[in-house]
């Protein structure tokens, strides 16, 4: 089924504050077994000169899932069908224990390759002061039949 | 903090050594767990297989998140990542028995302007490609 091209351009309102936590940091740094200081110990993070721990450099996809972009079923995406295709992030600086942070998407691009959907979602993940930390660019390919 | 590489010290070619990482279910459980994508193709093998995959795959986050921390380790300092990119090729098959092994090296493709260079990564399992166009952007001192 194709996902609908009306979404094309379509930019979503902002997500609720999301509060970046030492706790989630360690957490997620454990489950890709990244055992770096920077990610676990504030100390450690302040003597590299950050105000606290700071995430890896994938963490912001935690933040950024549950886009609202994606949960709108006229857009009409099968999901049990769905795999990654591309993903990139561009930073400001290091997403960091403490920020309280917004994610505001839009749909950039559907489009056919051959049996499969192609979607690309690019996301500004602000501070709630309006700090920009990071831009994501997320596209998901949708398998055909 | 800074990068522990000195951008005088590489240059366009300089090859950063290929490191190992497995990767087992109980990895993609926890990845799961840890960034909320309990998309079943990454755990149940029966689902994965009635959607048409080999088996269980890991998340592509997971994969790309591996390349990340062989950069991160190279640089010394995870804030020196500027730009990170990749597109998945081919998914990471991770059978229950055994698991998967991820291999993974870099080169300095480019050096930019401001202490900055592109580091073009190349990721495989099971002799495939995994990641392609993966680039890094960091920082050096």
């Amino acid at each position: 089924m194709a996902i609908n091209r009306d979404f094309i351009g379509r930019t979503f309102p902002p997500t609720e504050p999301y509060e970046v936590s030492r706790v989630k940091i360690r957490e997620f740094a454990d489950a890709i077994g990244d055992p770096n200081p920077l990610y676990r110990d504030a100390e450690a993070a302040k003597a590299a000169g950050y105000p606290d721990v700071i995430a890896p450099p994938t963490f912001p996809i935690v933040v950024s899932l549950g886009n609202p972009a994606l949960a709108d079923p006229e857009l009409g995406i099968n999901f049990s069908m769905v795999v990654h295709g591309e993903q990139r992030f561009a930073y400001t600086r290091p997403m960091r224990a403490g920020d309280v942070v917004t994610c505001t998407s839009t749909i950039t691009e559907i489009k056919s390759i051959g049996n499969n959907e192609k979607l690309t979602v690019e996301t500004d993940i602000k501070t709630v002061e309006g700090e920009l930390i990071c831009k994501t660019y997320n596209t998901l390919v949708e398998r055909g039949a | 903090m800074t990068a522990q590489v000195k951008y005088a010290d590489v240059e366009v070619g300089t090859e950063i050594p290929e490191r190992t990482f497995k990767i087992d279910r109980a990895n993609l459980v926890m990845y799961a767990g840890a960034s909320g994508d309990f998309n079943p193709i990454h755990w149940r093998e029966s689902f994965a297989k009635a959607v048409g995959l080999p088996d269980v795959i890991a998340h592509g986050m997971y994969t790309m998140a591996q390349a990340g921390r062989f950069v991160t380790d190279w640089a010394g300092d995870p804030g020196a990542v500027v730009d990170y990119g990749v597109r998945f090729s081919a998914p990471v098959v991770v059978p229950d028995d055994g698991g998967a092994t991820l291999q993974i090296s870099g080169k300095v493709e480019e050096k930019l302007d401001d202490n900055k260079v592109v580091v073009a990564l190349t990721a495989r399992a099971a002799d495939q490609k995994v990641l392609t166009r993966a680039k890094a952007v960091v920082r050096l001192a």
